[in-house]
């Protein structure tokens, strides 16, 4: 019996919105549905062929904590579709999509939609835990006086509400202050860094106006009241100017620092979904797919260490179970958490040094052909719905493979936790 | 097979199961009173049972009422008084059984069902959405025959009792337990334990359901000096009445008759009101508006059963309906469709601009759905899912039905009918929502003519009910068929006519307008004349009408239907003046009437430059309010009887339900063709051929209508 290779079948997205923009009175929920929608009316198949949906958010939602089952039952989609949902930081649509093609790959399934969508508009705020504790005492008391006495000893300070934080548990760190060791310890300048911004943006507006995000990005027709719409990204510049970079002040270290609003992603709202199917199956609906899941791999590294550098772990790995080298790769797609972070991974890869060092291995992962890498823009322009990224990632580099004619291509990324996300596809010949 | 089966359980609770063999729901109907009193007999004699629960052996529905089809029988008043009386014997006796009865109430509990119900002594009811408590009989020109214009004052209090059944409308649980209409609401799995258990409380204290104390509440205490004192009473329904004549004109004796019979029963007691309420029972199911009512229920179901095609077609099934054009029509069509039908819409725009006015619209009418608390925030966000958005010229690849309501304009039409079907599934229905344009024409660009029809909905979607559908020699019967059935699940009542130029209720409206602009051209004033027509029995009159249509879509119209059928048609004179000043109406606040943003004031004014804009001078002519009315609904029933005569209607059924339901002709006049009968055709045709001596051809009579005066047929 041979192994059935794992189709993407089509990918969408909501167009990346910064944070309190488009999507401001809208949840990752919202976002998610309306993405799941519309994938499903484009590709033409029909809601019920699909068995099960995998979808993520990394900001947690009070009110529906398992997102892949609300969208399926919010939509139009039969109620009887399994779903769960998976989390797995800025890695999470990588999660998600792994988890269908290895269900694919088990028997168990021939249809899933996976994807993710963040809401940075919408975040779950806490309160203190004294005031936790007092609000809970409080229900339990029997009478006034009980009630009262619940908040006693509170003081101010434990009524200001707590908003969740970008940054990891275990080191207290801030991923813009772990990118910021990283560009110090790895020799990563400030020149370089802006340098990766400008053309992130230069290159996303570029393929904007060239029409090839228009069949992977859908309209959005704001809810709840529909007064307004997004067709397109609206945190890429159209005109960036590569002097400008320069004139930002460092935001984790404003004395030493080189890590600027400029050079890291940014806060952002957006959805992504993407249709995967048994080979044999979405031939015999006659459906053109985009390409194939070739392999995948997930690494973990020391937090304490730096924290991300997934992509120089998951790669290897990823290629090596897909038998091929990064010199078969006719684009890479990193996701650009931080320009410094691109740039320590790049040159990691290139390093014979690093290799040996955190891989135990003879010869570095490859050279970075600069012409292949991130050719449409990345994180830093576009954006970076945490959950969404993957499959934007995954989408986005099919569909270039597709239009050069390519065959292979590298999406990878790093996510908090320290871990680390590749994943090989092969584009439909 | 017996409709009623008795089983006494060993604590002494008997079960009363009501289960009318061989249909789907229980309907009352005369025969059963001798079941009935049997049952009754039995009961009184047992001494071993200590209770009753009255309960319904159908799935999800109670009593639905009493078998209209029933009335039909009854050819003179003393017999349609009779059946109330009858009905009034079997309930009186219901109520004064021996032991305590409860009504275990699941579904639909309506009007003689709720009558039954109102006799026992105690009512619980499920909790389940299907569970509506209600007095219909107003709707059909009737009132409660047995006994409910009595027992409901009593249970619930006059005021919400006159409410409830001047109506009509139909409570759900929860309200009819804060009206006090049932004890209890529980979930349904165990509502037959609860009224077992309330069945037995009843039997331990004697039979009396727990008092309520009196408290001395604001409502209560309204409610007593309203109904206790004739000072009161007489304020209550000299208001009751004032208000409802306001809504009438006087047209419908039916609620007229409840205050009467509710009042009697108040002043001089339940046996007086009794004998009121048979006697004004008996008089209205003879009553012409009654028959007429009727007559359009059995005319709605039948439409429901019916595929709108001569042989039994069958429809096919519609996963997805494509809806080009977001403006106030196409967003109407995707909220029915999303909503009612809860089939996937897939709404396309010109621009995002259109998209999201349209997708607005729906939401609008979600958002006042959701706070009168008709669905949740959950159901509110799972139809809105339903609707997919998109601006892309190959919208519908997906999609089985298209219903286009683009700008007016065949070229238009034209283009976007070829663009759906290279774009679309091979035999994707392309349906237009044109108002005026003949369905052939469209068709004519068309590679597949067989699947184009007309889809004529009315404005707005979501409360007009009805829907036109047009077909032409062309159209498949499968593909009216499928459209017949998806307009039916959007909620409509459709009628299918055939193609022609205005179809049907445009061509039937037209000479309707052009009589009310001649009369005003003749120097009645604007007011004389719409107020004719609403005491008439429309709902508006017809100048009125003409600013909310849009007095530029009207002449648009005008011109056609004009070129069409000639003189008969021609426009009146004045309206390229009224064009020429911008007047068009409501929608840009220019029309015979003033538009002021300003809210609360009450009633519309005229605006009175209108007249000099038009060259007239108001009030020169004086005219009787029947005789205006009637020159304008000659002027329809005439050209209704034209569209029968020329097949356009499939039968006068259609066409009055059409004029009913789209136009808003009176109902309690049953539509233009019982009119005619009503009046009878030589009376019509004698009156038209007066009308063609003083104003010329448009009124000469249809030959149909000549024939049938000259051989004494009716319609019906």
């Amino acid at each position: 019996m041979t192994t059935p290779r794992v189709a993407i079948v089509a990918g969408l997205r909501t167009p990346f919105a910064k944070q309190g923009t488009a999507y401001k009175d809208m949840s990752a929920l919202d976002l998610g549905k309306t993405v799941v929608a519309e994938l499903l009316e484009r590709t033409g198949v029909a809601a019920r062929e699909v068995e099960r949906v995998v979808y993520g958010q990394v900001l947690p939602s009070i009110a529906a904590p398992n997102i892949a089952r609300e969208i399926v039952l919010g939509t139009g989609m039969s109620r009887d579709i399994d779903a769960y949902s998976v989390s797995r930081a800025c890695a999470t649509s990588y999660q998600s999509a792994v988890s269908i093609t290895e269900a694919i790959l088990a028997g168990s399934i021939s249809t899933g939609i996976a994807g993710g969508a963040d809401s940075s508009s919408d975040v779950p705020v806490t309160i203190s835990k004294k005031l936790t504790e007092s609000l809970m005492k409080a229900q339990k008391a029997k009478s006034f006086g009980d009630r009262l006495l619940a908040f006693k000893g509170l003081s101010p300070k434990d009524f200001v509400p707590i908003p969740p934080a970008i940054k990891e548990f275990s080191t207290g760190l801030s991923m813009g202050e772990s990118a910021e060791k990283m560009a110090k310890e790895n020799g990563i300048s400030r020149e370089g860094q802006d340098r990766i911004a400008h053309e992130s943006h230069e290159k996303a507006s570029k393929a904007w106006a060239d029409g090839k995000f228009a069949g992977e990005v859908m309209h959005v027709y704001c809810g709840p009241r529909f007064g307004a719409s997004i067709a397109e990204d609206n945190l890429i510049r159209k005109d960036s100017d590569l002097a400008s970079y320069a004139k930002l002040k460092p935001a984790f270290d404003r004395k030493h620092g080189t890590v600027t609003a400029g050079n890291s992603s940014p806060l952002t709202d957006g959805a992504s979904a993407m249709l995967l199917m048994r080979e044999d199956k979405a031939k015999s609906l006659g459906l053109e797919v985009l390409g194939y899941v070739k392999s995948y791999a997930f690494t973990a590294l020391d937090p304490r260490g730096q924290l991300l550098m997934g992509p120089s772990y998951a790669t290897p790995l990823a290629l090596d179970r897909a038998g091929l080298t990064l010199a078969d790769m006719d684009l890479i797609d990193m996701h650009e958490a931080f320009a410094a972070q691109v740039l320590s991974n790049t040159q990691a890869f290139e390093s014979d040094a690093w290799a040996n060092e955190h891989l135990g291995r003879s010869q570095k992962i490859g050279e970075i052909d600069w012409s292949k890498f991130n050719v449409n823009g990345g994180s830093i322009a576009i954006g970076h719905p945490f959950a969404a990224t993957g499959a934007r990632q995954i989408t986005q580099t099919l569909r270039e493979l597709k239009r050069r004619g390519g065959k292979f291509g590298l999406c990878t990324a790093c996510a908090a936790g320290g871990l680390g996300a590749a994943m090989i596809v092969e584009a439909a010949q | 097979m017996s409709t009623l089966s008795l089983k006494v359980r060993e604590d002494g609770i008997a079960v009363l199961t009501m289960d009318v063999p061989g249909e789907s729901t229980n309907t009352l109907k005369a025969k059963f009173a001798e079941e009935f009193d049997a049952v009754f007999d039995d009961i009184d004699r047992s001494s071993k049972i200590r209770a009753l629960v009255l309960a319904s052996g159908k799935k999800d529905s109670f009593i639905v009422g009493a078998d209209i089809h029933m009335l039909e029988a009854a050819k003179t008043r003393d017999e349609a008084e009779q059946l109330s009386r009858s009905g009034q014997k079997a309930l009186d006796r219901l109520s004064k059984l021996r032991v305590p009865v409860v009504a275990a109430i699941h579904g639909p509990c309506l009007g003689g069902g709720l009558e039954v119900a109102l006799a026992c002594t105690a009512r619980i009811a499920s909790d389940d959405s299907k569970t509506k408590l209600g007095l219909p009989e107003v709707q059909l020109g009737l009132l409660p025959g047995a006994g409910g214009t009595q027992r409901l004052p009593k249970l619930v209090g006059v005021q919400a009792a006159l409410d409830m059944m001047l109506t009509g409308k139909q409570v759900r649980a929860k309200k009819a337990k804060s009206l006090g209409l049932v004890a209890d609401v529980v979930p349904a799995p165990i509502l037959f334990d609860a009224a077992i258990a309330l069945a037995k409380k009843l039997a331990d204290s004697n039979g009396k359901p727990a008092k309520k104390a009196n408290a001395l509440d604001a409502k209560a205490l309204q409610e007593a000096a309203l109904t206790k004192t004739s000072l009161g009473r007489k304020f209550l329904f000299d208001q009751a009445r004032k208000q409802l004549l306001a809504k009438t004109h006087g047209n419908y004796p039916a609620p007229e008759k409840i205050l009467d019979v509710v009042r009697i029963g108040l002043e001089k007691g339940m046996d007086a009101g009794l004998d009121a309420e048979a006697k004004a029972f008996g008089e209205l199911v003879v009553s012409r508006e009654s028959a007429a009512l009727r007559s359009i229920f059995f005319a709605t179901t039948a439409l429901k059963k019916e595929s709108g095609t001569d042989g039994d077609e069958k429809a096919r099934p519609v996963e997805q309906v494509g809806m080009l054009g977001a403006g106030l029509m196409g967003a109407g069509i995707a909220y029915v469709t999303a909503a009612n039908a809860k089939t996937p819409v897939r709404l396309k725009d010109r621009d995002d601009a259109g998209v999201l006015k349209g997708l607005a619209y729906v939401e609008d009418i979600l958002r006042g759905r959701m706070k009168r608390k008709q669905l949740d925030r959950f159901e509110h966000d799972r139809i809105l899912a339903n609707i997919t958005a998109t601006t892309e010229e190959a919208a519908f690849p997906r999609a089985d039905v298209v219903i286009e309501a683009v700008f007016e304009d065949i070229a238009l039409k034209h283009r976007v009918l070829k663009s759906v079907e290279a774009h679309g599934k091979p035999d994707v229905i392309f349906a237009s929502n044109t108002s005026s344009l003949p369905i052939s024409q469209i068709a004519a660009a068309s590679a597949h003519p067989e699947t184009v029809i007309g889809m004529h909905y009315f404005s707005p979607v979501h409360k007009m009910p009805l829907l036109e559908i047009i077909t032409t020699e062309h159209t498949a019967p499968w593909v009216t068929a499928t459209c017949v059935e998806l307009g039916k699940k959007q909620g409509k009542t459709v009628i299918v006519v055939r193609d022609g130029v205005g179809f049907y209720t445009t061509r039937i409206l037209a000479p309707f307008m052009n009589e009310s602009a001649y009369l005003l051209a003749e120097g009645l004033t604007i007011q004389e004349i719409d107020e004719a027509l609403v005491n008439f029995g429309f709902p508006v009159g017809p100048i009125t009408l003409m600013d909310e249509v849009g007095i530029d879509v009207g002449d648009k119209v005008g011109h056609v239907l004009n070129a069409a059928f000639g003189d008969r048609m021609k426009p009146p004179p004045g309206t390229e003046k009224l064009i020429a000043d911008k007047r068009f109406g409501r929608k840009n606040k220019r029309g015979f009437y003033l538009y002021d943003d300003k809210k609360g004031s009450k009633k519309k004014q005229i605006d009175g430059t209108v007249y000099g804009v038009l060259g007239l001078s108001p009030g020169t002519k004086t005219m009787p309010a029947t005789q205006i009315a009637e020159r304008c609904t000659l002027a329809m029933v005439n050209e209704a009887a034209l569209c029968l005569q020329e097949s356009i209607l499939r039968s006068p059924r259609d066409g009055d339900i059409g004029a009913i339901f789209g136009l808003g002709f009176p109902p309690f006049r049953g539509g233009p063709f019982r009119y005619v009968d009503t009046v009878t055709p030589r009376e019509v045709v004698r009156k038209l051929e007066a009308l063609e001596k003083t104003h010329g051809a448009r009124f000469t009579p249809a030959p149909i209508l000549v024939e049938m005066a000259r051989n004494g047929t009716k319609f019906y």
